[in-house]
């Protein structure tokens, strides 16, 4: 850091990396952090596809991770279900919505616009402390007696509601709650920040026409958050109310362990409605950032324009609308009026459109193209290969008729994990690999990237694959184990290669956790500009990192981001920075 | 002495990734500085490996439906279910195609398009002929497939019942119950406040409709019958869930949900059907392996809602029958007025 600097920002190692108010800091306080908690999510998938391969089969591992929950290394049905709960509300909530909108939206909404800040470096601050600790309550949950919240991540009352229905429903729940309350105001935080940095912080000539889709993405996605979180907030509120103050917003008529509840004229379904409310946008608050990031490295790296910018922006405002009407396809079963369900068939099956032009304009900005195979864009073509494969599988479960069947089966738990899991965290990789050299100023291992790469999509099909037929058999999700009935006892070979896949997979992420932290203090130097990229921020210094990110004047900005192999120009990219030659068209 | 020996070759893993990676890096100083982002032969080997793993996978889905076909369910045995069948081929052959032509167009293109030295790539930044051909096609297609759907879930949902027999179907941790109508038709009103003692539903003696019902612990059903399953639920959300029949609807306290279906096969032509008995060979192969008995062929209802700890074994049985079978069956069993009289 230059003198200069110096002078001006007297940072001390707390305002520095602690409670530090800049995005860039910030942004890898929430990578980090979700690593984190990542690691956890993922110890307890290798933890209950175990059981679901080998129940009852003693393992040491088991009881030494999980104490007196699993007597003889083997695993008692409520922390099953405990597991299954914390390992879905950590991945959506903590890893895909806190940490990949936390580390891209923080660190690229200044840097690709132009600003030198978030709109408030503050509240950007308290979004982090916020996350830091609502992920700190959700992890003590794991020690209470009682146990985690154990009613699944989406926490459907009246189970969750009362503490005599299983054990996850005490304390454990409680904690859940608090947690995700935390959790909801971080991304409120988050999400005004990112909204008005996006609208009012941009550079001289940054149009919103010529905005990267990453920035568009994260837009979207931010809205997004800012209108759905609030009900969730609510929903959860009144749960409270019915858990400990004797309310009746979500529960009636009930008799449970041989007590008669009091408690009449509410309505579990009302909380299923609130919940998607928030639970289907959700979905896409996961999915866009990382279509985002692959918009711009599948660019960047076929050294190619993205193919119909103006669709993708089209089609990005598109889902974000559809994805507010089209709740009630999680709920087809509950009962509802069967019109309400055309209704909601209709307006689900629409997001097939804005979908298939994406993936189209993916494949065509492929064609003809240059690529070059980094790691980051290895993940990018992952992510557009699971985009296909679940994205299809949800014209099954988006229509009515053909979810019967196989709502809430394994076919479901196939179908979201590819759409939305390995979609979601693959773009996060790519985003990882491509923007490291920007975080740290080093370059990570591109050979171990490449391992971590194969490894990883090979057994996240061989996880969730064979997943698809385990549904079509009939297994419901949530069972602690297959054992109870005849009809899956055909099932056992299946059910271990997905577990064999899943411990395979868990254990190439090593190569990704030792890449990260080895080039953080070991990695080459990096280049100015890694991937001879036309965003700006590459134009920032790469080792000499300053609040402000541009030493002097923010540049302004000219063109748009996908001048890639442009015919007349010398190299294969022009930055965003530099002017139209005289007679120049801008694209 | 495990725990030793696993952190011994934990370390000894990362040990040696580390040396690996000083190998990589000591042997790219040697080279010289690069100067491309990816080098030529980065970019050949997973173009490649893209196009052996990428293909590979695709024609493995072909192929899977003949290694685990035999793991889907038997064909829908309802009459809503062959309708629902109909619908299911139509959009499996749409999802095949589209994913057969997209995934091997991203493989090949990945593959045929890597970078090379001295390569350009084209300039192209939109089409817009070919973009509204790939926004419509999918729109008018999706449009088919929609009203196709619509139409499916309509006579599911919305059936005349006039001629069906009312079964209440009850839930509660961990167990399901079956209530008949008995000869009425009608089944007598229930109240959660009732439960008590043998009277397990709560169901209200002073309603005369209910002096006939017949509670029972197995789900009898007529073939060519059909029957509106009504659900009510005790304490939690559960589902009923009839994987065979297509049929699931969740039973919710304090609400009352209901679906009708006509079953169009007994348990015993079931378990004399040769695909059937293919099935069960199978199946009692890999019982064997665990040391369980061989079983026979049932239709079964479980419980497909998360409800706690039991959830997963909240079964019972359903047998389909003929009407002979199945009034020798219901004579032999105690209505409600004779179950509460004897308590």
């Amino acid at each position: 850091m230059s003198d200069h600097n110096e002078h001006h920002h007297e940072e001390t190692f707390i305002t520095k990396y602690i409670f530090s108010q800049d995005h860039k800091m910030i942004a890898k306080q929430f990578l980090i952090t979700a690593m984190v908690m990542g690691v956890i999510a993922i110890l307890m998938s290798v933890f209950f596809r175990m059981q679901l391969a080998w129940p009852a089969e003693g393992y040491p591992i088991l009881e030494k991770f999980l104490g007196k929950w699993a007597p003889d290394g083997v695993m008692d049905p409520n922390i099953y279900l405990a597991l299954v709960t914390i390992h879905g509300t950590i991945m959506v909530f903590f890893v895909l919505t806190g940490g990949l909108s936390g580390t891209f939206f923080n660190l690229l909404i200044p840097l690709q616009i132009g600003a030198r800040d978030m709109a408030s470096g503050f509240l950007n601050m308290l979004s982090y402390w916020f996350f830091f600790v609502s992920s700190v309550v959700m992890v003590i949950s794991l020690f209470v007696t009682s146990g985690p919240a154990a009613a699944g991540w989406t926490i459907y009352p009246p189970l969750s509601a009362l503490p005599q229905a299983m054990p996850g429903s005490g304390l454990g729940m409680t904690l859940w709650l608090i947690s995700m309350t935390l959790f909801i105001v971080s991304a409120l935080l988050g999400g005004l920040n990112y909204i008005v940095t996006i609208l009012n912080l941009r550079t001289k000539g940054m149009s919103m026409k010529r905005m990267p889709l990453t920035m568009w993405a994260f837009l979207v996605t931010a809205i997004l958050g800012v209108l759905s979180f609030p009900v969730l907030l609510s929903a959860s509120l009144l749960l409270v109310f019915d858990r400990s103050f004797g309310t009746a917003f979500y529960l009636s008529d009930i008799m449970i362990q041989g007590e008669i509840l009091t408690q009449t004229g509410g309505s579990p379904v009302l909380f299923q409605h609130l919940f998607w409310f928030l639970g289907h946008p959700e979905v896409y608050i996961v999915l866009l950032p990382a279509l985002g990031i692959t918009s711009e490295v599948v660019s960047t790296s076929a050294r190619k324009p993205i193919f119909g910018y103006r669709a993708m922006v089209g089609s990005i405002l598109a889902i974000g609308f559809l994805s507010f009407i089209v709740w009630g396809h999680h709920m087809f079963m509950t009962g509802m009026n069967p019109f309400l369900g055309s209704v909601f068939t209709f307006t689900t099956l629409l997001i097939a459109i804005p979908s298939a032009v994406k993936v189209f304009n993916y494949l065509t900005t492929l064609w003809k193209g240059n690529i070059q195979f980094t790691p980051a864009m290895l993940f990018s073509i992952g992510l557009v290969s699971t985009f296909i494969s679940g994205g299809l599988t949800g014209l099954i479960l988006g229509d009515s008729a053909l979810d019967i069947n196989v709502h809430d089966t394994y076919f479901v738990v196939a179908h979201f994990h590819i759409v939305m899991g390995l979609s979601a965290i693959f773009g996060m990789f790519a985003g990882i690999y491509h923007w490291f050299p920007k975080m740290y100023g080093k370059m990570m291992n591109k050979n171990l990237g490449y391992v971590h790469f194969w490894i990883t999509f090979i057994s996240a099909y061989g996880v969730f694959y064979p997943m698809h037929f385990i549904g079509l058999a009939g297994v419901p999700r949530r069972y602690y184990s297959n054992t109870a009935f005849p009809m899956f006892d055909g099932l056992v070979e299946i059910n271990e290669l997905v577990t064999v896949f899943a411990i395979t997979g868990a254990i190439a992420q090593i190569f990704f956790f030792f890449n990260f932290f080895y080039s953080i203090y070991r990695g080459k130097n990096a280049p100015q500009n890694p991937w001879r990229s036309n965003t700006l921020e590459w134009t920032t210094p790469t080792h000499d990192r300053i609040h402000g990110n541009w030493p002097g004047e923010i540049p302004s900005v000219h063109r748009w981001a996908y001048d890639y192999s442009k015919p007349g120009a010398e190299e294969d990219f022009i930055s965003q920075i530099v002017p139209l030659k005289e007679g120049e068209e801008e694209h | 002495m495990t725990t030793f020996l696993n952190f011994l070759i934990i370390a000894l893993t990362l040990i040696g990734i580390v040396q690996i990676v000083r190998i990589i890096e000591i042997a790219a100083k040697l080279k010289g500085p690069q100067e491309k982002i990816t080098t030529d032969q980065d970019n050949r080997y997973n173009a490649l490996a893209m196009l052996i793993v990428g293909l590979g996978f695709t024609v493995f889905v072909a192929y899977s439906f003949k290694l685990w076909g035999h793991l889907i369910l038997p064909d829908p045995v309802s009459l809503h279910g062959q309708g629902i069948k109909k619908l299911w081929d139509t959009t499996m052959i749409l999802i095949l195609v589209t994913f057969f032509i997209t995934q091997t167009l991203l493989f090949v293109f990945a593959y045929k398009y890597r970078g090379r030295k001295g390569n350009k790539a084209l300039f192209q930044t939109h089409n817009n002929k070919l973009e509204l051909l790939w926004t419509s096609v999918p729109a008018f297609i999706l449009t088919g497939l929609i009203l196709f759907g619509l139409s499916t879930w309509n006579k599911t949902m919305v059936p005349d019942t006039t001629n069906a027999k009312v079964v209440e179907v009850y839930a509660q941790q961990f167990y399901w119950t079956a209530r008949y109508a008995g000869d009425d038709n009608e089944l007598g009103k229930a109240h959660y406040t009732l439960i008590g003692g043998i009277n397990t539903l709560g169901v209200d003696e002073r309603d005369s409709l209910s002096h006939d019902d017949v509670i029972v612990r197995e789900i009898h059903l007529v073939k060519d019958q059909q029957v509106l399953m009504k659900f009510r639920s005790q304490d939690v959300i559960h589902s009923a869930y009839l994987p065979h029949f297509n049929v699931q609807m969740n039973c919710v306290p304090g609400m009352s949900t209901q679906f009708a279906f006509t079953p169009t096969k007994t348990t015993k032509e079931m378990r004399s059907d040769p695909e059937m008995i293919e099935r069960m060979k199978f199946i009692n192969e890999a019982r064997a392996k665990k040391g369980k008995d061989p079983v026979e062929f049932d239709y079964v209802l479980l419980c497909n809602k998360i409800c706690g700890a039991a959830h997963y074994n909240m079964q019972i049985k359903v047998i389909v029958e003929t009407q002979e079978e199945f009034d020798s069956w219901i004579s032999q069993q105690d209505n409600f007025k004779t179950l509460v009289s004897t308590q």
